[in-house]
């Protein structure tokens, strides 16, 4: 939850009152929660819009980009012209020494919350809610009101960013 | 049946499909050619893989607890409640 609502807003504090805001208006209004998705769904659901209507009181309107962004840097990429392989890898990714269940230590396990941290909040969203929370991309689409495609744009977005933030640090700690 | 004649995919697309690709949401000529690439580029064969470990870390983050401070103002909250 406090992950979810970081998404939206800029400090830490404000983002433990969106929680508790949250908590009180789920005991509040218990009695109003029909069953037409499951509690959780509905539980972050409150925390979100929460978080939003707190982030447009602190004037951040979140624009919602939609122009193409490659998932990797298209320096990357051999040109369209090339002779033999075009759009094919000119740089390609280095294979990770790092066996996968040191991925989630000390080191590591900051990249990777800095890099969500470090994603446009829209993006940040739906990364916590599908990859994080593990929620159903519907549920996901629902909570934030967005269209099937438009999650999945974000979502892929989103974990090429963290991917090449472990790319990035992997380069600079396995090269010694 | 649709194994010849299909455009091939390179790789800078390839890194865009992924996450689709996972998901199963890919069309069958797509996903046909998705394999196919696959089957030759080892390159991509990486990336599809980092992709993957990137997905299952996320999935594996601990949840952020909350300051015990936040806890404090919580738990007299649910308090107030509950003698209402």
């Amino acid at each position: 939850m406090l992950r979810l609502a970081l998404s939206r807003v800029e400090s830490r504090a404000v983002a433990e009152e969106v929680v508790q805001d949250a908590w009180l208006t789920v005991l509040r209004s218990l009695d109003r929660y029909e069953r037409r998705s499951t509690f959780r769904t509905w539980v972050l659901g409150i925390v979100v819009n929460l978080a939003r209507s707190r982030a447009r009181a602190e004037r951040r309107a979140v624009p919602l980009s939609s122009e193409f962004v490659p998932s990797v840097d298209p320096a990357r990429f051999l040109p369209a012209d090339h002779p033999r392989w075009p759009h094919h890898w000119a740089v390609e990714p280095a294979a990770w020494r790092t066996p996968e269940d040191e991925l989630l230590a000390g080191e590591t396990r900051k990249v990777i919350l800095e890099a969500i941290d470090a994603l446009p909040p829209a993006q940040r969203e739906v990364i916590v809610l599908r990859d994080v929370e593990g929620m159903p991309s519907t549920d996901v689409c629902n909570i934030l009101a967005l269209t099937d495609t438009h999650q999945r744009v974000l979502l892929h977005r989103a974990r090429s960013r963290v991917r090449h933030a472990l790319e990035r640090y992997f380069a600079a700690t396995e090269a010694t | 049946m649709i194994e010849k004649d299909l455009p091939e995919m390179p790789c800078r697309e390839l890194v865009e499909v992924i996450s689709d690709y996972l998901e199963d949401r890919l069309s069958p000529v797509d996903r046909a050619r998705f394999e196919a690439h696959l089957a030759e580029c080892e390159a991509c064969r990486t990336y599809l893989e980092q992709f993957r470990q990137t997905i299952r870390a996320l999935g594996r983050l601990p949840e952020e607890s909350l300051s015990s401070e936040a806890r404090n103002a919580l738990l007299d909250a649910f308090r107030g409640w509950s003698h209402r």
